[in-house]
């Protein structure tokens, strides 16, 4: 029972760092219809510059939480600006050409990151370093790490802050009317183009905020530390619905669970024969499953085939 | 013989002659020549998926696999080491199961494959049938990975070795042929055998291309209600469609394992998928020629530069290693191409505009 336990607080740590992103992919996708797949490399850039500027402030003695919280933001500034440009240079003249050109370019422009990613910090994994507090809490068992408290805890705050941005600001309709139809929404008085920048800012910030995490959870980084996050969001995203802000959520987290009990149980259920290196097998057969029986993901609403 | 046909002879004679030129410069470049016209077959078979009817698959390699995987298997000593019964009881003289048999076999199996994706996956819409099918090709590799234990099928991320050579009825293609005082090396006799099976592929992809089912499947693409109304049964047709396109991978994927005579996990790659999708809507989705200018484009050109680029790498104090430039070369070739010639390089014509006229040709 105690694995049981110690498996669902992994499940969900991992599972909001894949809701984080996740969000990132839906509201893009919900608003232009595009996967981004150059989404996971922008979480890689966010955590290889906050490893950056902790390294820099190594021997300043400054806290570690101070540190970290600094280079957060520098991550966030530096994913925002990024995702910013690559909007506009990659994906905006493409907004009317055919389906499958802008997801050429975000698949170029994933290889491109990774690429510069790999000439700017050198291919090889770096560690980074322990900022916060070692020692976990004990939980009558099952025990969780500072850490991992900070990121339940970070993405609760940032999901209830989007939430509020999303359905209660002036933005949030913005987004939301584009979403539905840029065109009228153009005529209401909402500039689509400003709309589709802040969405990529705000992907790329909650991106941000996934790969410092990452980075402190997992204790490495490297050029193409991206991919599997990139991936498992996706799968996350689509799996919850994709373009449904809640869906991303929920799909995150029960990928993250099903991924952590998977992993967890598989050895002792197979008796060994199957080991935890099939835990990535879980998420894509979730994946299988839960669209066989519901084409549109958990919370997709149905879209009717058109006339 | 009018002018048209007269530039058809020269270009195939070219095509013909050209690893013989290339191989003076040493077999390198006969190789990369050759990969590219295995890039070229993948490349084909994806179009059918893609092209055709519209089917967006991200996990196009898995099928690719399964071939590389079946021929390795079927060719190679790896399953008479692991499994002795087999051995003692079937094949005293070892595994070397012929290509008539095996090539078939690869074909069927990928084929299946397809169609079993398939089948649970077709109601989804497209870019959630993309993301099915990117983990489809996931599971196969976290398959070809791991399952070395408990029986060792697959031989895990080391991979399979000392897998027989191409032997058409009795003509190996793994030795040197002589002819005179003329060496021809073994890549320049499977750069003739791929493009022979190119050649095959195109004609075959070009008949269905104004077939009643290619004609069925581009009608898909375009609006699947309407098709449907119009008596198409959408169902099988897309089943075709996969069944078809898996059937290209998984004979370019037995040709691999013959040509390379070792296949591992890491050929087959989530990036090997992206690169054949990327050759196909770089050069012009569902148009052959198109197709095969962006299949070699994207595989040949950037190894050609790879050789030309050690001087760079000196410049820039290794910084900017060849497979790193070729990284890069890759990517910024995929988003200017798409920035300024969204439909490919060499796009179909588009409807109604460029309908064939009829034309007097005697």
């Amino acid at each position: 029972m105690e694995t049981f336990f110690q498996q669902i607080i992994n499940g969900l740590v991992l599972g909001s760092m894949y809701a984080l992103v996740a969000l990132g992919y839906t509201m893009v996708y919900g608003i232009i219809n595009l996967i981004n797949f150059a989404h996971g490399e922008v979480l890689m850039v966010g955590a290889l510059t906050s490893w950056t500027v902790v390294t820099l402030f190594a021997d300043s003695g400054m806290p570690g939480w101070l540190m970290m919280l600094i280079s957060l933001i520098a991550a966030i500034i530096v994913c925002s600006a990024l995702n910013f440009t690559i909007e506009k240079l990659a994906y905006r003249p493409l907004r009317s050409a055919p389906r499958l050109a802008p997801l050429i370019t975000a698949m170029g422009m994933s290889l491109l990151l990774q690429t510069i990613a790999m000439i700017i910090w050198k291919p090889n994994p770096k560690p980074y370093p322990l900022l916060l507090p070692t020692t976990p809490i004990d939980l009558g068992g099952p025990v969780i790490s500072v850490t991992q408290c900070l990121i339940l805890g970070l993405t609760a705050v940032i999901l209830a802050g989007l939430m509020y941005l999303v359905n209660r600001t002036k933005l949030g309709r913005a987004m939301r009317a584009t979403a539905e139809n840029p065109r009228v929404a153009a005529l209401m008085g909402v500039r689509p183009d400003m709309v589709i920048s802040a969405t990529f800012i705000i992907g790329a910030a909650l991106a941000a905020v996934a790969g410092v995490m990452w980075a402190a959870n997992y204790g490495t980084v490297q050029h193409s530390m991206g991919f599997l996050p990139g991936l498992k969001a996706f799968t996350a995203a689509v799996l919850g619905g994709i373009g449904n802000l809640a869906g991303a959520v929920v799909g995150g987290i029960l990928l993250g669970l099903v991924e952590a009990i998977g992993a967890g149980y598989l050895g002792e259920l197979t008796g060994g024969v199957l080991g935890s290196q099939y835990a990535d097998i879980f998420a894509f057969l979730a994946l299988i499953l839960v669209l066989t029986l519901r084409p549109s993901g958990l919370l997709g609403e149905r879209v009717a085939d058109r006339a | 013989m009018d002018k048209k046909r007269i530039l058809f002879l020269v270009a195939a004679l070219a095509l013909i002659a050209l690893p013989l030129f290339a191989q003076q410069f040493g077999s390198g470049w006969v190789r990369i020549l050759a990969l590219a016209l295995l890039y070229v077959l993948l490349a084909l078979g994806l179009n059918i998926v893609v092209g055709y009817a519209g089917l967006l698959d991200l996990g196009y390699v898995a099928f690719y696999a399964v071939g590389a995987y079946m021929y390795a298997l079927l060719a190679s000593p790896h399953l008479i080491e692991n499994f002795e019964w087999i051995a003692k009881a079937l094949l005293p003289s070892g595994m070397h199961t012929p290509v008539w048999g095996v090539i078939p076999l690869a074909a069927g199996l990928a084929a299946i494959a397809g169609v079993l994706l398939g089948t649970p996956v077709l109601k989804l819409r497209g870019d959630y049938l993309a993301i099915v099918t990117l983990g489809f090709g996931e599971i196969i590799r976290v398959f070809m990975n791991n399952l070395e234990q408990p029986i060792n099928i697959t031989n895990g991320p080391r991979g399979l070795d000392r897998i027989d050579g191409m032997n058409l009825f009795g003509f190996d293609f793994g030795k040197t042929k002589h002819i005179g005082d003329f060496a021809i090396p073994s890549v320049t006799l499977y750069y003739w055998l791929f493009l022979a099976l190119v050649v095959f592929s195109v004609v075959i992809c070009f008949r269905l291309e104004r077939s009643r089912i290619g004609r069925a499947w581009m009608a898909i693409r375009e609006d699947e209600i309407a098709a449907k109304a119009m008596g198409i049964n959408t169902r099988n047709m897309k089943l075709l469609a996969f069944g078809m396109g898996a059937t290209f991978g998984g004979v370019s994927g037995s040709m691999f394992a013959a040509f390379q005579g070792f296949v591992s996990p890491e050929s087959f790659a989530l990036n090997e998928s992206v690169m054949i999708v990327a050759m196909i809507v770089l050069g012009g989705l569902g148009h052959i020629p198109g197709v095969i200018l962006g299949a070699v484009m994207l595989s040949a050109l950037p190894e050609v530069l790879r050789y030309v680029a050690g001087p760079l790498q000196e410049m820039t104090g290794g910084r900017l290693d060849s497979s790193i430039l070729r990284q890069l070369l890759i990517a910024l070739a995929m988003i200017t191409i798409m920035l300024v010639r969204p439909r490919g390089l060499w796009p179909s014509p588009e409807h109604g505009k460029a309908a064939p006229a009829p034309t007097n040709t005697r």
